[in-house]
């Protein structure tokens, strides 16, 4: 092992330096997770971070119940590897229990429910700060958002009020109550995401990949029809493609794209070469040009 | 292992750009995008349709980039909006902020962490009040590479005698500065009509540098803390406590301005003790030399105590024990800075007590000189002061290692970051 240099990639080392400040500076912090790519690269850079010690802090996974099946499974394995507590909260319960009241009709996503259901668990668990895998590339309100991002009771974001960030310093003093939600990778974009998961040979939901699917087509984009989750009209074909998805957030704000992206460079080529956003295959995104703003300011991840 | 692939991926610029939208900046930023084909389908769709309704008959690149409702309302940029793009060779992390002197702050926090910085001028009004500022913080920052964009050329008939008005204009300017090291370069361009953006322009023949994009591509990214001695500040400490690792103590931080190896001689602050690198960590590898910029975990000789907050450096390489700093600030906060105030003080990784022993002065931005005595500084404002530490610092000047020079303020009753300070 001798006679070798390193130098961390910039982006890589910002994102364990900050994953350092968060175990220093807070006393309970935890790990948002999704099953998606961001979530698992977050997982990889904590692993870094803190070898060979275990990652210091849960997993936790606020499940929509409208999760690809592929992605659960991947979840579970993944936290069993490495050894770290999965703490999983249910958006079904607040629905049970009369608190939110689910959408319904065309466009009917939980994906907005998740926000109670984080808040109570982030009071449950008195956790004072949640790491996420949101970068600034995604989305417009995104890009002004901190590393350390302070949160009140509500969990709510107040974007004009917002700390300073120079140099790599990071403020995490909160009061009581308040809570700081950290994102290690807001300035990699979503070809670094990819390339870093080509680069380290990281495992991903199988989903990520093209395969053939039972889908159909609305407002031009392609939804699954594989399952009761995506409200279709009857009218709405139903056809079998070679699709695969960019994200896999809640299925029913999740639409694919069509691939022949079968292994991680094929995707990796394919993203280099898109011309379509990220975030165009989210529906939530396109309610209205300031969607994403409001939603955050409500305690939206 | 510093493969080929990971070298690709380092290559990545930030640059800082400030200016208002009068200037055509978030346009400019809007040009980038569209001719490095950096816009997707679906937002170039959406600039198009808003543009449209608001009855331009030109594409809004300005709807690209202020991303937050309040800045669509008023048309102008209130925050540090982060853009990012890449072309084949690069890849780039532009920090945009609001030019108005009432964003002096927003400016200072976009550039601290920017290699280069674009200035932009319009060429009708030449070098205003707002063109002084932005080449203040740029050298209050020591931003190494200055580009020049004088901008809207096309207004002006593309003439090469305003152009090189401005030009003088601002070189008297820069005679004027305490910074030394920096690269200025002029491009004279139409960020609307993409007069050398990314594109060579046909109504400049005059011109015969680069265009602004050609220029970008050429400077090498760097880490941002000049090249000085090593600093490793460490931030926690890793102990498995596992069967395999019984005795593994780790020391995790950052390695800032120099490069660290096995067997390096090291000084442990603010203790003093000595001792040497055992092994250098990175994931589940060693490694022999870690260069600045690398976050690794270091593992001493000797079974010495360190937690956070302390520093190894070289030995004879040590920065400065310091228990009182001159700095100059730049205050971020609605609450002025008063002398006899107290606050928290963050530097790097490191916590402690401040108190303001002197306001000395209020800087001028626009190189007029100072004002001597103030009783306060106000939000925006930029100045000199004295502070008094509850326990020793190791720093260094912020013109040797800017990440070991620099450091916040803290207000202990609204836990707000209200400053930002250069050590001297």
């Amino acid at each position: 092992m001798s006679n070798k240099t390193i130098q961390v990639d910039a982006l890589e080392s910002e994102a364990i330096y900050i994953f350092r400040e968060v175990v220093a500076q807070f006393e309970k912090p935890v790990l948002l997770f999704s099953g998606g790519k961001d979530s698992i690269t977050l997982v990889r850079l904590a692993q870094k971070a803190f070898y060979p010690a275990k990652i210091p802090f849960p997993l936790m996974h606020i499940d929509t119940g409208h999760n690809f099946p592929e992605t659960i499974e991947f979840r579970d394995r993944l936290a069993k590897e490495l050894g770290v507590e999965l703490i999983v909260r249910n958006v079904q319960d607040n629905i049970d229990s009369g608190r939110v009241k689910e959408e319904t009709g065309r466009y009917a996503s939980r994906n907005m429910l998740q926000t109670e259901t984080l808040l109570d668990a982030i009071e449950e668990f008195g956790f004072d700060a949640c790491i996420g895998g949101a970068r600034r590339d995604e989305e417009k309100a995104r890009a002004k958002e901190r590393i350390f991002s302070v949160r009140d009771d509500f969990g709510q974001w107040d974007e004009k009020n917002q700390r300073p960030e120079v140099f790599d310093m990071l403020n995490g003093k909160i009061d009581l109550g308040q809570n700081v939600r950290v994102f290690p990778i807001s300035n990699w974009t979503e070809l670094d995401v990819w390339s870093y998961i080509e680069q380290e040979d990281i495992e991903i939901p199988s989903i990520y990949f093209a395969h053939k699917r039972k889908v159909f087509v609305r407002d031009g984009m392609i939804w699954s029809a594989d399952d009761e989750v995506v409200f279709r009209d009857k009218e709405e074909e139903v056809l079998e493609k070679m699709v695969r998805f960019r994200t896999v957030g809640d299925m029913s704000c999740t639409a694919a794209v069509l691939s022949d992206a079968v292994d991680i460079a094929k995707v990796v080529e394919e993203i280099r070469d898109s011309s379509i956003s990220e975030r165009g295959a989210r529906i939530d995104d396109k309610r209205s040009e300031a969607a994403m703003e409001k939603r955050k300011q409500q305690g939206y991840f | 292992m510093a493969n080929s692939e990971q070298l690709i991926k380092m290559k990545v610029l930030k640059i800082a750009t400030a200016g208002s939208v009068d200037d055509g900046k978030s346009t400019l930023i809007g040009r980038i995008l569209y001719d490095t084909k950096s816009l997707t389908d679906d937002k170039l769709e959406a600039i198009e349709e808003k543009s449209r309704q608001r009855g331009f008959d030109y594409l809004d690149f300005s709807l690209a980039t202020d991303g937050l409702v309040a800045e669509r309302e008023q048309g102008i940029t209130i925050d540090v909006a982060h853009i990012y793009f890449s072309t084949p060779s690069k890849s780039f992390i532009i920090a945009d902020t609001p030019g108005h002197i009432e964003y002096t702050r927003n400016m200072v926090t976009g550039a601290s962490t920017a290699q280069a910085s674009i200035v932009l001028i319009d060429a009708r009004n030449g070098v205003i009040e707002q063109t002084y500022r932005h080449f203040f913080i740029n050298n209050l920052l020591r931003i190494k590479d200055v580009v020049i964009a004088v901008n809207k050329m096309d207004l002006v008939d593309f003439s090469e005698e305003k152009f090189n008005a401005i030009k003088k204009e601002i070189e008297f300017i820069a005679s004027k500065s305490g910074y030394r090291g920096q690269n200025l370069t002029f491009i004279p361009m139409s960020a609307l009509q993409g007069d050398n953006v990314v594109h060579k322009s046909e109504n400049t023949p005059w011109y015969k540098g680069e265009t602004l994009m050609h220029h970008l591509e050429k400077l090498e990214p760097e880490d941002i803390s000049e090249i000085s001695q090593a600093r490793f500040p460490v931030q926690t400490v890793i102990r498995p406590k596992t069967e395999q690792y019984h005795d593994f103590r780790g020391y995790a931080g950052k390695i800032y301005g120099g490069d660290l190896s096995v067997g390096d001689e090291v000084a442990v602050l603010p203790s003093q003790t000595k001792s040497k690198i055992k092994t250098i960590n990175f994931f589940d590898k060693e490694f022999e030399t870690a260069k600045r910029g690398s976050s690794v975990t270091i593992t001493l000789e000797d079974n010495v105590n360190v937690s956070r907050g302390d520093m190894l450096v070289k030995v004879n390489e040590e920065p400065t024990i310091a228990k009182q700093l001159d700095a100059t600030i730049c205050w971020m906060d609605k609450e002025p800075l008063k002398a006899s105030q107290k606050y928290y003080i963050k530097h790097g990784v490191n916590d402690a007590q401040a108190k303001i022993t002197k306001l000395s002065s209020i800087i001028n931005t626009d190189f007029s000189g100072i004002e001597e005595n103030p009783s306060e500084l106000v939000l925006n404002q930029i100045g000199d002061i004295q502070l008094k530490l509850s326990k020793p610092l190791l720093v260094d000047s912020y013109s040797d290692n800017k990440s070991n020079g620099s450091f916040i303020l803290i207000d202990s009753k609204t836990n707000s970051t209200v400053g930002v300070g250069f050590i001297k």
